[in-house]
């Protein structure tokens, strides 16, 4: 059965430098990393030592609030370095990849027979669990809780962002078996949403709810689906997955090999060749960057798409949930009278001497100068035009910033994550750093109600 | 030029004079900062850029405003021209000169005070000069009277930014609108000078009592005496009548709202309400009026019998629609929170300029009022979203976590 839904507030943000629809493999990387920030609210306890030798799929470190929860490492080596920051913390860790990859090769349960419990613990186990996140607080899932239902978006409709349909061909045996699994952990509906186009693979997956959606950007955001679809209230728990991820679980569930192996759309218009590479999760970037060549010699390297990615450099690591990066020009100069002078080159939500209404398909060159200095809050009414949630944007974030956790709550605040909240960022005339205060936001809300 | 002006910025870093540094700087340039959290690229706009597209809207009435001040001043002297033609008796030199001795310095000294309080408040808290001020400085001189003395407006200026905006902390934070506070001020500070006959026309006070006296009398103010006025329809629509400096010109404070509604920098729904609360009100006005309720020589016969819909040609509410009411700080931050926001500023407005005994005039006092009550319209509007979410929440799912289960266990068996 399929749904239909449509949405009208938003904005596309066309940008010149999309991938080319071709798949290389990259060059295989020298050292692959973890960089932890990418497991928000994750404490890592070590499971092994610097020097020690690991193989792929073996756990790494587990998290302190949970000794079951592992995390494994994606190749086998030489555990090289821990990078530590303030008060120790581990920031990243780097190993030196084998020139024979050695993989541990898991008892996989059999999913028909399986119950919900053996299967969490089998994930937990073999370091396949990260990939689960929940709303509220847009954190990795807490098994404990069971969620009322697990939402999937099968459409990209961010800024360059790799096409889903595309990196998932062939793999819909893998996305089944996740299926599978995923509808023994709930006992509700596992929502996928997908785009109008009929070449998703998702189209003959049982066992799960396919919506069609239509739309501008954010219509392919998770959290733009789940609210139309099944919204969360206060005290429910749901899931969300990335389709890519849903297929490393398929292949862990089936085969018993934790395989870390993606399909990443290199992109952005500082990259001379863009398109999209076989890789692993942790490679160093510029295994595939410089394959591609690079337009510039400064730019912004982003793990992810350019509107909710991390910025890297060209030493970085693909992310653990990454399957975009995206280079972009910096724009660190100075524009004269750029204030008042008519623009024709950027993006703009209103018609301020802004011309990119006249153009709604044409493509931009994007550089990351923010146009203009942070301000407070002042216009109005701005936000929901391009804010399809039934949420008060202004006033959940204002509630945020003064922590006023009664109002964040009532205003829906465990309903979001922080990449709902990146096109209102883009079109801030105040410059205001949404996705920020949404994250410490929800932080709080996490600490103080647990 | 740049780079040496980035050098300066550079060595004013962290000083007590960079925010004054700041605002000059980044008047010539865009500044190069970049992205450092969120999204890594920007749209185009930014607060100077919408604070800009706002003058440009003024800038028709403001150049109305220097070359109605000498039409005025001269008809008023010479009486009316017989036959009125736009280039032989209003868009002359003569007009203009009086225009740019009279109202240029009101804009001088309206900015030069309002933002010398600005800068000094930045470099005292050390924060970056914020662009309120660009609008408010530009409207303040096209809501006063055209000789409104400098001092006083210079006074009013100060108390307007300081008590009516940095208390609160500045742009973005102040409750009530500053350039309608600074109105207010001058109105009950020195109400003589802001109301009566003399004050609209160029040297009009200062010939008061003299064998060369002249007046000229707003629309309103002869309506609240019962007197007649002498202009046509056309003059209050193209706005050839005597009042503030930039609130006369109806047909170009339309195209200014066009312009704002276009560009999508004001809101369209604030300015329809407003419309459609005014007209409801003089409708109502109107209709008391034909059902004979009101005789003839109540003193409020002649405005309440004024036709509705040509309150919006005259005073000063088409101004106070377009330009003040849709002050998004002091407004209504909601969409559904501006209809009610700005329907209520036009049924005050018209009511208020009717009843009010001193001063025929309620735009400024409406608006104020309904800045004060902006939050709390905004507080039902959200309410209502907040009710909807928990009406949600009496069907939600929430199925016990597996850590609770162990605790009950461990009560039971203890």
């Amino acid at each position: 059965m399929s749904k239909d839904i449509r949405i009208k507030k938003g904005l596309n943000i066309n940008l010149v430098g999309a991938a080319e629809q071709t798949i290389s493999k990259a060059v295989t990387s020298n050292v692959y990393a973890l960089n932890l920030d990418d497991f928000h609210g994750i404490t890592p306890k070590m499971l092994i030592k610097q020097g020690e030798e690991i193989k792929a799929g073996e756990p790494l470190f587990y998290n302190k609030n949970n000794e079951e929860m592992h995390f494994v490492s994606p190749v086998s080596g030489e555990l090289v370095e821990i990078v530590r920051g303030a008060r120790r913390r581990i920031l990243t860790l780097k190993i030196l990849a084998d020139k024979e990859q050695d993989y541990v090769i898991n008892k996989v349960p059999d999913l028909d027979t399986a119950d919900g419990e053996a299967i969490k613990s089998y994930l937990l186990q073999c370091g396949g669990w990260p990939f689960i996140k929940q709303r509220p607080y847009d954190v990795i899932a807490d098994p404990s809780a069971t969620p009322k239902a697990i939402f999937v978006s099968g459409y990209a409709t961010a800024p360059l962002s790799a096409n889903p349909d595309f990196v998932l061909q062939d793999k819909e045996q893998e996305i089944q078996a996740a299926v599978l699994a995923l509808g023994k952990m709930t006992p509700g509906k596992i929502h996928v949403t997908v785009g109008k186009s009929n070449r998703s693979p998702f189209n003959n997956i049982k066992g799960i709810e396919l919506h069609k959606i239509s739309g501008p950007h954010p219509a392919g955001l998770v959290g733009t689906q789940i609210n139309r679809i099944d919204p969360v209230n206060k005290g429910e728990v749901v899931w969300t997955l990335s389709p890519q991820d849903m297929v490393m679980l398929g292949e862990l569930l089936l085969t018993g090999k934790f395989n870390a192996e993606r399909i990443v759309a290199l992109a952005g218009s500082v990259v001379k060749q863009p398109k999209y590479y076989k890789t692993k999760i942790g490679a160093e970037i510029s295994t595939f960057l410089y394959a591609s060549g690079v337009n510039e010699d400064r730019f912004r390297l982003i793990n992810g798409d350019v509107l909710t990615g991390s910025k890297t450099n060209t030493e970085g690591y693909l992310g653990f949930y990454n399957n975009t990066v995206t280079a972009i020009p910096e724009g660190d100069d100075y524009e004269f009278f750029g204030w008042n002078k008519p623009v024709f080159n950027k993006i703009s939500s209103t018609r301020a001497l802004t011309f990119s209404w006249l153009q709604p398909n044409k493509k931009y060159d994007l550089d990351t100068n923010t146009n203009g200095e942070h301000r407070a809050f002042v216009v109005t009414g701005r936000y929901e035009e391009v804010f399809p949630l039934d949420i008060y944007p202004l006033q959940l974030l204002k509630a945020c910033m003064v922590k006023d956790l009664d109002e964040m709550e009532q205003l829906g605040l465990y309903e979001v994550a922080p990449e709902d909240f990146s096109l209102t960022e883009f079109i801030c005339i105040s410059k205001q750093p949404h996705q920020q205060i949404i994250r410490e936001g929800l932080d709080l809300l996490q600490k103080e109600l647990g | 030029m740049k780079e040496k002006l980035h050098d300066l910025k550079v060595k004013y870093q962290g000083k007590k004079m960079a925010p004054a540094f700041n605002a000059l700087h980044t008047f010539l340039y865009m500044p190069n900062e970049t992205t450092h959290s969120g999204a890594h690229v920007r749209a185009a706009d930014d607060l100077k850029r919408t604070m800009n597209t706002v003058i440009m809207a003024l800038v028709p009435c403001l150049l109305f405003g220097m070359f109605n001040a000498g039409y005025q001043h001269y008809s008023a002297i010479n009486g009316f021209p017989e036959s009125f033609s736009l280039f032989d008796h209003f868009l002359t030199w003569d007009n203009f000169w009086i225009g740019v001795t009279t109202v240029l310095p009101l804009v001088i000294v309206s900015y030069g005070v309002g933002l010398a309080i600005e800068f000094l408040f930045a470099v005292i808290k050390g924060h970056e000069v914020e662009e309120g001020y660009l609008v408010t400085g530009m409207l303040v001189p096209l809501i006063v009277p055209v000789d409104t003395p400098l001092w006083m407006l210079a006074i009013a200026v100060a108390f307007g930014v300081v008590i009516g905006k940095e208390v609160f902390g500045g742009t973005g934070m102040n409750i009530l609108n500053p350039a309608l506070t600074i109105r207010a001020f001058l109105f009950f500070a020195y109400p003589t000078w802001m109301s009566g006959d003399k004050v609209w026309v160029h040297k009009g006070v200062e010939r008061a009592g003299t064998a060369d006296a002249i007046s000229g009398e707003t629309v309103l103010g002869s309506l609240a005496q019962g007197s007649d006025y002498a202009y046509s329809l056309s003059d209050m629509f193209y706005g050839f009548i005597p009042g503030s400096v930039g609130e006369t010109s109806t047909l170009l404070i339309l195209l200014g709202a066009l312009f704002l509604i276009f560009t999508k920098i004001a809101s369209w729904r604030i300015m329809v309400s407003a419309v459609v609360g005014a007209l409801v009100m003089g409708l109502i006005f109107n209709g008391v009026v034909d059902a004979g309720w009101l005789p003839e020589y109540s003193k409020f016969y002649a405005l309440m019998s004024f036709p509705y819909w040509q309150h919006l040609l005259v005073g000063g509410l088409a101004f106070g629609i377009v330009f003040m009411a849709t002050d998004p700080v002091t407004g209504s931050q909601t969409n559904k929170g501006k209809w009610y926001y700005g329907f209520f500023i036009g049924l005050l407005s018209v009511m208020i300029r009717v009843f009010n005994p001193g001063y025929p005039e309620g735009v400024f006092l409406a608006i104020l009022l309904m800045n004060v009550f902006a939050p709390t319209i905004d507080h039902y509007v959200v309410r209502g979203n907040i009710k909807k979410r928990l009406k949600r929440f009496k069907t939600a799912t929430i199925y016990p976590k597996s850590s609770d289960e162990v605790d009950t266990l461990k009560t039971e068996t203890a």
